[in-house]
């Protein structure tokens, strides 16, 4: 039973389906399986949260499940974000317009985390922002334009800016496993 | 060209976002030629040992294995690891310390006796990582441990255990500098403060590690190599040296690089070992480092202990400084002078000191090797120094920013020579800046607020500042080229790399004012040893300095061709004085029935810019800190940062590098340190141990810009990518001991941990440091 | 960091699972969020052959109230699902406001309650909000279930009383007073962190005297700690006059040790001073809540 088992996940709106290793993490399933790698690995042990992904709909670490595990779950990854037609989402562009990255690693990430906690709580305070915020790690902005980011990004939101179509919007998922 | 508003100064969006915020970003291990193989490498876990018998045979049959190698097979082929930066002692540098500094070669995988923890022992190359590490699983190791030793002071005692047996003790290195009459200083001083301060263990930890993919091209017989590198030009002429091969049959990238910090500067065994294989192999072959191995296989910094003294009159005029300085190089001193010799030429500050002593011995111990990180030897200095002001500041009961005035270097003082060579070989000498003017902005970011009342009762509150200087901008150069492209457009190609610095915008917005072009018809590719033949790389604040200049100048000359070409061609610029360049260039193609004589057949120019001396920036920052004297916690209240960058190219990208910076040295003052036991083992080996600032550990911070444009370029340019990680740990310790000033705590040693504040607390006498002398 | 090879099952009934747990020949581990697990199997500190994933079972899913007002969290439970009840949140607000203490939403979005309770790190906020909460855990396996009460079930680091084969199905918290005041303190070097020290205090007001105090400590041993001499001490009493003492008490009734964030005296030291904060806010909750009730 350590034989390859069928899984099929749909990510970002298009199923992939593949016979993988039980032990193979969700965070390498997506790299090279389905190829994409904007979800980034930094520690593969849950604290530097380069690997967030939104899976039914919740912000998750993408190093801490097993890809057998998300058989039949929705995933949306950060290249899930912009419009299919290629507009940006208004949380991608509030990064961009805040200078929120530098090296650019830690971005997808963060993107996902915000995009997950705008949609539950479109207006946070300060203490549920950093709450968020702090389970990502940076090394180069020191945050301040992240914080800034997420915080444009909430105003983009709440005055209506057009959020695509491809994420999110199947992603509210309630908790249930 | 066109006229229009100068880019160089304006907060330009950047560039680079786009395909980053995509997820399409092109990281080292995004790279995945096809049939490529993944490598895992086999570490020690004893500090020191002696390698009596390894046994990869297991190894070699287990699934998806492709091969194994041990030190023993790879010493037939690839030499101890040597950088000729170590061997380099500019003889004025000598000639003015003594210094004397031991080459140390390291083997990429040692086939005797494992001398850290985290030393590769055997690399093995699978058809997956996970297959890999299977396979690490089933090689069998015997060592036979040895006495390790892990303090650098401990190491210089005699009689301590050797960590390289064919040298007669562990010093690797050292120096002495002596400018004035310290004695006679010290002796005849009114106040005379003496104290240690340690400055500890760091990791840079940016948030990708380390990688390299090398893919031998059999068409072509090249070696392809990408590395998440500060310095893919240094390492392509590395491995041409180590693999025997010319360098144009080495091509090698640094793709986008997740953070550099100064460890992706040094050149690593890994970086040898898998170039090696691959080409051995005829196959791709990548090896990306975990976490778990980067916190023991990517070099560590700061590690230094300073017995620091100062004398003063009794109105606070600092007379002499003298340093005792202990260096701790960890297991190989691979990169010589380096980071030890910044702390020298970095310890005196904005402070005119009519005499100076210091001496540094530097050791080699049991630990991971050290070597820069952002800041280089400055941080461990500036900390020495700082305290050591505010320990005399007490002494003389006077305020630490009045003293600090007191004694700083006016404008009209410079250009002032400090009596030191630079690591460059030149005379230090401070060019521009305006110390006392960055010392006010400093006060007044922190002056406007009632600091008591903010922390509530129970907290105590107190303010520490933190000066220095920072050399920026070393040589010995830069490279660049401008090249205008069938399309119109113009790539700029540059030895510097970018890990997060926001190159491609900065180069960009310099070659677009000096082309006169809108910065969308600019590219900039940087890190590329196809795309130009000769770089430095990216590191020691010099990127902006001595590339932007570079490119300047490729530019300056390519407006020239560019202009000289439309006069032959007669063609005119538009109303707005651009010029067509795709007409241009396609005109000037040899396929051009109409192609003047003597036209040239491309518009392409190249300059290396080979600085002078290092052009000085500084900047002096104010932490505000509540204290809660029963848990020890200490929070930031606010986090001032008066800063001069020369001048800016954008403000913006400019701030975030200081306010990255800034967050680093804040993650040192509260949060991280790398832990060693007594036995070499490491002790912080994961993200649970080693604690990184979060969001939630960001302060207020405000910036403060006292810019004043450097003479020595001509951009006017200074360096800032490693300033803002030079001050947090000083000025955050002085406010901490300033909160703390009625329990008499003295801070010796970061990071400010509830429980060692507590342990401040704990154990703080009120008998003062300070020797009141009687004056002559 | 890439885990070992291992088996993998998901099965859909209770039963199944349990079977497959009481295989005795291999190593079998149950994985709910594998927030502490799957970090410990990357780093290969853990290698179970056999990974039982409990969250397709229906069962062990969903919350469920008693009518007595308790409620019994199946082990697939998300901490932030727990959050995000609204009556949960309302019947048992220590929970909740230690539960927020855990992590980041990343992590309590796939963490569970049972999970964190049956990992057992003495640092960890859920053991301590159990022990306070007088929680019961269900344990089943292949020859049947038994209840174990909170205290009983933390034995040491990362060690619960569970045998081999047993899974803990579910924790039930049973129904507090209605006027109970509680409150969480936590000392963390980090926003998210597991804590330096931490406590739990609860009481009532009746009259001018605290009645049923519960506190418990934790960070400070092996295991979190009820403070019964300080229960003692401040029942019948105004705690305003008992406060005072309660530092003392609080020293002799743990065994802090020393690790790399914080030494056993820092830890000695504060605790105390926590254990007093904390009953101080409870006390002041309670009298709000006792007049609530008028």
């Amino acid at each position: 039973m350590t034989d390859p088992i069928p899984i099929t996940v749909t990510v970002n709106g298009a199923e992939v389906a593949a016979e993988v290793p039980p032990r193979l993490l969700l965070s390498d399933f997506l790299r090279r399986h389905a190829g994409l790698t904007g979800t980034h690995v930094g520690c593969e042990h849950g604290v530097c949260g380069a690997c967030t992904i939104l899976l039914d709909g919740e912000p998750q670490r993408a190093c801490l499940v097993f890809a057998v595990q998300a058989d039949g779950a929705r995933i949306t990854t950060v290249e899930g974000l912009a419009d299919p037609d290629g507009a940006l989402h208004p949380v991608q562009r509030a990064f961009h317009e805040a200078h929120g990255m530098q090296c650019g690693f830690c971005t997808p990430g963060f993107l996902m985390t915000t995009v997950a906690l705008l949609e539950r709580t479109p207006e946070p305070t300060e203490e549920e922002l950093l709450d968020a915020l702090a389970g990502n790690l940076c090394r180069c902005t020191g945050y301040r334009n992240i914080v800034a980011a997420a915080r444009r990004a909430q105003q983009a939101l709440a005055a209506g800016a057009g959020v695509p179509a491809a994420a999110g919007a199947e992603g509210r998922g309630d908790g249930e496993a | 060209m066109a006229r229009r508003e100068p880019l160089v100064g304006r907060s330009v969006p950047r560039v680079e976002d786009e395909r980053l915020l995509r997820g399409q970003g092109r990281y080292v291990d995004d790279i995945h030629p096809p049939g490529c193989l993944e490598a895992a490498f086999l570490r020690s876990d004893q500090a020191h040992a002696r390698i009596v018998a390894i046994d990869v045979e297991a190894a070699r049959r287990a699934p998806g294995v492709v091969a194994v190698h041990t030190g023993a097979e790879l010493a037939e082929h690839l030499e101890p690891m040597v950088f000729q930066i170590a061997r380099i002692v500019p003889p004025p540098v000598a000639e003015s310390t003594g210094a004397t500094s031991r080459v140390h070669p390291m083997p990429a995988i040692p086939a005797d006796r494992v001398t850290y923890v985290g030393q590769p022992l055997a690399v093995v190359v699978a058809e997956d990582r996970y297959l890999a590490e299977d396979a690490l699983e089933l090689i069998d190791v015997e060592l036979e441990p040895l006495p390790a030793v892990v303090d650098p002071e401990a190491a210089l005692e005699p009689g301590a255990p050797l960590v390289e047996p064919t040298w007669e003790d562990n010093g690797a290195l050292r120096y002495r500098f002596v400018r004035g009459d310290p004695e006679a200083a010290f002796a005849q001083a009114d106040v005379v403060i003496e104290e240690t301060f340690r400055s500890h263990r760091h990791i840079a930890s940016p948030i990708e590690t380390r990688g390299v993919v090398a893919s031998p091209d059999p068409h072509d017989g090249r070696l392809a190599v990408w590395s998440s590198t500060q310095t893919p030009h240094q390492l392509r002429d590395f491995l041409a040296g180590a693999l025997r091969r010319a360098p144009d049959t080495l091509h090698v990238r640094a793709p986008d690089v997740g953070g550099g910090f100064g460890p992706k500067g040094a050149i690593y065994p890994e970086e040898l070992v898998i170039p090696f294989v691959a080409a051995r192999l005829g196959r791709p072959v990548k090896w990306i480092e975990d976490r778990s191995e980067h916190f023991s296989a990517t070099t560590h910094g700061r590690e230094q202990v300073h017995r620091i003294a100062l004398a003063a009159d009794r109105d606070g005029r600092i007379l002499a400084l003298r340093d005792r300085i202990v260096h701790n190089c960890g297991a190989y001193n691979t990169l010589g002078l380096v980071v030890p010799y910044n702390s020298l030429t970095h310890l005196v500050g904005m402070y005119d000191i009519p005499a100076v002593d210091v001496e540094l011995r530097a050791a080699v111990t049991n630990t991971g090797v050290t070597a820069p990180y952002r800041g280089a030897g400055r941080p461990e200095a500036v900390f020495a120094m700082e305290r050591a002001i505010d320990r005399l500041a007490r002494a003389l009961e006077m305020d630490p920013a009045d003293l600090r005035e007191r004694n700083a270097i006016p404008p009209s003082a410079l250009p002032y020579r400090t009596g030191m060579i630079y690591r460059d070989g030149t005379e230090q000498t401070y060019d521009s800046g305006d110390f006392p003017a960055l010392l006010r902005a400093a006060r007044e970011l922190v002056a406007d607020e009632d600091w008591a009342a903010r922390a509530g009762a129970g907290r105590r509150v107190g303010i520490g500042y933190a000066a220095y200087v920072e050399g920026t901008g070393v040589g010995p150069f830069e490279s660049a080229s401008a090249t205008v492209l069938p399309s119109g457009r113009v790539r700029i190609a540059t030895g510097a790399a970018s890990q997060g610095q926001s190159h491609r915008t900065t180069l960009g917005q310099i070659a677009a004012d000096a082309l006169g072009l809108p910065l969308e018809a600019i590219e900039v590719v940087g890190g590329d040893t196809d795309a130009i033949a000769v770089g430095f790389g990216t590191l020691a604040s010099r990127s902006l300095v001595v590339g932007g200049n570079a490119v300047a100048a490729a530019c300056a000359q390519l407006r020239e061709q560019i202009d000289g070409a439309a006069r032959l061609l007669g063609i005119e610029p538009d109303e707005d004085g651009a010029l067509p360049l795709a007409r241009i260039a396609g005109a000037l193609t040899p396929f051009n029935p109409r192609r003047p004589a003597g036209a040239p057949t491309r518009l392409h120019a190249e300059a290396l810019h080979h600085p002078g001396p290092v052009t000085y920036a500084a900047g002096v920052h104010a932490a505000v800190v509540a204290v809660d004297p029963r848990t020890g916690q200490v929070e930031l209240l606010r986090y001032g940062i008066a800063h001069d960058c020369g001048r800016p190219v954008n403000p913006a990208i400019a701030d975030g590098q200081v306010v990255g910076g800034t967050m680093q040295g804040i993650g040192g003052a509260l949060l991280e340190e790398l832990v060693y036991d007594e036995d070499g083992q490491l002790r912080t080996g994961s993200f649970m141990d080693y604690l990184l600032p979060t969001a939630g550990e960001m302060p207020d911070f405000r910036l403060a810009h006292v810019d004043v444009p450097s003479p020595l370029n001509p951009l006017g340019v200074k360096g800032l990518g490693e300033g803002g990680a030079i001050g947090p740990m000083a000025a955050i310790a002085n406010a901490v001991e300033a909160a703390l000033a009625e329990h008499g705590v003295v801070v010796r040693s970061c990071p400010l941990t509830p429980a060692r504040v507590r342990e401040l607390i704990r154990s703080a006498s009120p008998v003062a440091t300070a020797t009141t002398q009687e004056g002559p | 960091m890439k885990p070992a090879p291992f088996a993998y099952h998901a099965p859909a009934q209770l039963p199944e699972l349990l079977e497959l747990l009481a295989d005795d020949l291999s190593d079998v581990r149950v994985i709910a969020g594998g927030q502490s697990l799957v970090p410990m199997m990357n780093f290969r500190l853990a290698a179970p052959e056999v990974l039982v994933d409990l969250r397709r079972v229906p069962e062990l899913r969903g919350l469920r109230w008693a009518p007595d007002g308790a409620l019994t969290v199946g082990a697939a439970v998300t901490q932030a699902q727990l959050l995000r009840d609204r009556r949960a949140c309302d019947a048992f607000p220590v929970l909740a406001e230690g539960i927020r203490h855990i992590g980041h939403p990343q992590i309590r979005s796939r963490g569970t309650v049972c999970g964190s309770l049956a990992h057992h790190d003495p640092h960890a906020e859920l053991p301590a909000l159990a022990l306070a909460l007088d929680a019961r855990m269900t344990v089943a396996s292949a020859q049947g279930v038994r209840e174990v009460p909170a205290d009983d079930f933390f034995v040491s680091y990362y060690e619960v009383a569970l045998e081999p084969g047993e899974l803990l199905t579910a924790v039930t918290f049973p129904a507090q007073p209605a006027d109970a005041g509680w409150a969480f303190r936590e000392l963390a070097r980090r926003r998210g962190d597991f804590a330096l020290v931490g406590a739990v205090a609860g009481m009532r007001a009746v009259g001018g005297a605290a009645a049923g105090t519960r506190l418990v400590l934790f960070g400070v041993g092996d295991r979190p700690r009820r403070i019964a001499a300080v229960e003692q001490l401040l029942d019948g009493a105004a705690p305003a006059e008992r406060l005072g003492e309660v530092p003392a008490l609080v020293v002799a009734a743990i065994d802090p040790v020393s690790d790399l964030h914080a030494s056993a005296e820092y830890r000695r030291e504060v605790a105390g001073e926590l254990a007093v904060a904390a009953l101080a806010e409870a006390w002041e909750r309670a009298r709000g809540r006792g007049e609530d009730q008028r």
